[in-house]
């Protein structure tokens, strides 16, 4: 067959990569979830209502419906949640660890038991598709009990020091955009070695947290072992800087952290910080391309980009800029934009007005500042938190866009010549918690993964989780791990310096 | 007659970026021995000087993490090698900054050459400790690894001129950071002529960096620098400056710190394993699929 022959054959070959057809509605079943009209808060095994009369309310993100009343914690309920965790330390931490372990494996059946209710649930509370919820957050989440609880009789040989020693009582604090997985990373290796815990879920987000509450009931975990306390940024606080708490793991934002660690100084409390991103996915043109789309749009809209570790800056060769940015468009056009429980969606809603907001502001500036923005043809729900995925070319490497972490559904697609240009411009940032790397050349890949500042790099791959995988920042993206061997360390007394 | 002779002394200076500048500022403080007498001038550092070093350690990070593991080994090696050529000298100079008889110094400056050449060892082993293959559910190569976080501050210990100096410096130097040092303030003879022996080994200019001068004016630049990743306070302990406010400040770029303890250790019983080395690295994990 000659060129011409083939040429003229492919134009009349149909486009079948771009979907024409309708998709009927998929919904799962929102029964599945049973939201109570109020939340009391989780003190000492029970339920119980706060000192203040103070809630707030948690809605529904992609319908602004309004799902529970939940109670805002202060400072007393603080108080007496740390009080139950202190009581709850002696016994659970002299707990042999197969006891420990047991328990954990307890709460790792039953959380795979409920899956998909608490997939229901954690899909309506937080906006993001069922499909991840289903196949990522929930099982992950038994996933990282069920690793942890088989440390709990094994520490000794963690590598972590002679005789490892639990610290006491860890007070928690987690974000909204993996609520029930960030709770579970918090709380299993916690308990694992042997502290008892106080831990704050997200303001929007606190419902799969109280639905795990009901999990430790049943599992007959000794009261007090783990605490949960809903409120915003100031119960937060009186967490971090109670005079009785004895370590503090905080995920979240930079500047938090930053305001955490000085809170801290001089306190002697252990600190772990798991912060900011703005990872950069470098595409050599030897890449496997039409894998490393996929990639990429993994990289950057799972989850609408409420990632941490997003891979929020492309850096493509220059010479295969185009191709890239051609494929990546294409792709984008075929993503379903909708209802999170439908299980066609991949993606879903905006946690909240105010993330939308600050989106909303930044890509602003990433026009006003000379990008060119670019997003598929995309109908958004007129009720409801949204945004469509939006690709930016022509990026400054100064640019808000390109230095920011934006925290939502918005790649910034930046070139590079040479493998030392790729290296200068990845980092280039403050941050530094992951990255990922597109080339066929295995030389050059463990090259790239020598020179990455990054906590995590993930090769010809993007956003994998693992409990067994240490996970954590380099430079201002904190520091500890959370995830496999290292991840015990956060939870234990640091081992003496001197022999 | 050998006592006839005048000696000629030495002029104490600063060691940074390979080289031993004066203070820019132009000032000196005395250094007096344990009964108080007249030892020498020392240089005492300022803020630019401060600067000026952590610009040296920062440029020589990236060779010094690159070279292999052995060679990095062979290099601290050599620091131990030129100590005990020299161990007469820093004998007589511990024992004069200490206070301790004959048998004491020789005790300290052994057992910081012997710390040097425990740590040259550590070098090609530490990253098989603590690094290693993570079983992923999936069909992929994990591997997590430690890696030097970068540009390291230390204010060396207070009483353990030399051996609290070698305790804290070497461990640091063994994954591939590089360091600027606050020696011993009132002790300070005894790490500049280290950094003698530093500047004549193989460790390349700028990888050490070592300062004297007043603790309290010089832990919160470094403290408070942005291009230092972190920070070792265990030479606070027994000085006026507030580790309160050097944590405070080492949180603007969320520097790992190490928080002074409540009393020096003991150096003598040795290093507590990789504790040390460790506290200065990161952990890398790479993920690699696997498939046909």
């Amino acid at each position: 067959m000659s060129q011409t022959e083939t040429e003229t054959e492919t134009e009349t070959v149909p486009d079948v990569a771009t979907p024409t057809w309708e998709y009927d509605p998929a919904p799962e079943a929102r029964e599945l979830a049973h939201i109570r009209s109020s939340y009391g808060l989780f003190i000492d095994g029970e339920f119980v209502d706060p000192a203040g009369d103070g809630s707030f309310a948690t809605i529904d993100p992609s319908t602004e419906r309004h799902l529970a009343e939940v109670a805002l914690a202060g400072g007393e309920d603080v108080d007496r949640a740390v009080a139950a965790a202190r009581k709850a330390f002696g016994p659970w931490s002299a707990a042999s660890g197969r006891d420990r372990g047991r328990y954990l494996f307890r709460l790792a059946r039953l959380l795979a038991e409920r899956a998909r209710e608490f997939a229901v649930l954690e899909s309506i509370d937080n906006g993001k598709p069922i499909r991840e919820t289903r196949d990522i957050d929930v099982p992950t989440a038994a996933a990282h009990l069920f690793y942890h609880a088989g440390w709990a009789d094994k520490l000794d040989w963690a590598g972590l020091g002679p005789q490892p020693r639990p610290l006491g009582v860890a007070g928690q604090v987690i974000p909204w955009n993996f609520p029930l997985l960030m709770l579970i990373w918090k709380i299993a290796p916690a308990l694992a070695c042997g502290n008892t815990v106080v831990i704050k879920p997200a303001e929007t987000t606190p419902l799969s947290a109280m639905l795990f509450a009901e999990l430790c009931q049943q599992a007959e975990l000794p009261p007090g072992v783990v605490n949960i306390v809903t409120g915003a940024g100031e119960t937060g606080a009186a967490i971090v800087s109670h005079g009785d708490v004895d370590k503090v793991a905080f995920t979240g934002s930079t500047a938090v952290g930053k305001a955490i660690q000085r809170e801290l100084a001089g306190s002697g409390k252990r600190l772990t910080l798991e912060l900011g991103g703005k990872a950069a996915n470098v595409v050599f043109d030897d890449a496997p391309i039409d894998q490393a789309v996929e990639g990429i749009v993994d990289g950057i809209f799972f989850n609408q980009g409420h990632v941490c570790c997003a891979g929020s800056r492309l850096l493509v060769q220059e010479n295969v800029h185009d191709l890239v940015v051609d494929k990546l468009k294409r792709r984008l056009e075929t993503l379903r934009l909708g209802d999170p429980l439908d299980k066609n969606t991949d993606i879903g809603a905006i946690n909240s007005a105010e993330q939308l907001e600050r989106i909303t502001s930044l890509v602003d500036i990433g026009e006003a500042e000379g990008g060119e923005r670019w997003s598929p043809a995309c109908e958004l729900p007129s009720s409801g938190f949204w945004f469509a995925p939006t690709v930016f070319t022509g990026v400054g490497a100064s640019s808000r866009i390109a230095v920011e972490e934006i925290f939502g559904p918005v790649l910034s697609v930046l070139t590079f010549r040479t493998p030392e240009e790729a290296v200068a411009k990845a980092n280039n940032t403050p941050y530094g918690l992951s990255a990922g790397v597109w080339t066929e050349k295995g030389s050059r890949m463990f090259w790239m993964a020598d020179r990455l500042e990054a906590g995590v790099v993930w090769a010809n791959t993007f956003n994998r989780l693992d409990p067994t995988s240490p996970f954590g920042g380099y430079k201002e993206s904190g520091f500890g791990r959370e995830g496999g061997r290292h991840g015990l360390a956060a939870y234990l007394a640091a081992p003496a310096l001197e022999g | 007659m050998a006592t006839d002779r005048l000696d000629v002394r030495k002029t104490y200076k600063l060691y940074l970026g390979g080289r031993f500048p004066r203070s820019e500022s132009g000032r000196t403080f005395e250094i007096t021995d344990s009964k108080g007498r007249f030892l020498a001038n020392a240089a005492r550092a300022s803020r630019k000087d401060v600067r000026d070093a952590v610009v040296a350690a920062r440029k020589a990070q990236q060779g010094w993490a690159a070279a292999t593991a052995y060679n990095r080994g062979q290099v601290l090696y050599r620091v131990a090698e030129l100590l005990e050529g020299r161990r007469d000298q820093f004998v007589a100079e511990v024992a004069a900054a200490e206070g301790l008889s004959t048998r004491k110094a020789t005790s300290q400056v052994d057992a910081a050459i012997d710390r040097w050449v425990h740590y040259a060892g550590w070098t090609d082993k530490y990253a098989q400790v603590d690094g290693g293959l993570n079983p992923v559910a999936g069909p992929y190569f994990d591997l997590s690894v430690p890696e030097p976080t970068g540009v390291v501050a230390a204010i060396a210990p207070q009483r353990s001129s030399l051996l609290g100096l070698t305790a804290v410096l070497a461990p640091l130097l063994v994954s591939g950071n590089t360091a600027v040092v606050v020696a011993s303030e009132r002790r300070a003879l005894p790490a500049i002529t280290l950094s003698e022996v530093l500047a004549t080994s193989d460790v390349p200019g700028g990888v050490v960096n070592l300062l004297t001068g007043h603790v309290t004016e010089l832990a919160p630049v470094l403290a408070g620098h942005l291009d230092v990743d972190a920070l070792d306070l265990t030479g606070c302990t027994g000085t006026e400056v507030d580790t309160e406010e050097l944590e405070r400040l080492a949180a603007e770029n969320v520097k790992r710190v190490v928080p002074a303890p409540a009393e020096e250790p003991a150096f003598d019983a040795g290093p507590a394993g990789p504790a040390r080395i460790l506290a200065f690295c990161e952990t890398k994990t790479v993920w690699h699929p696997k498939g046909t």
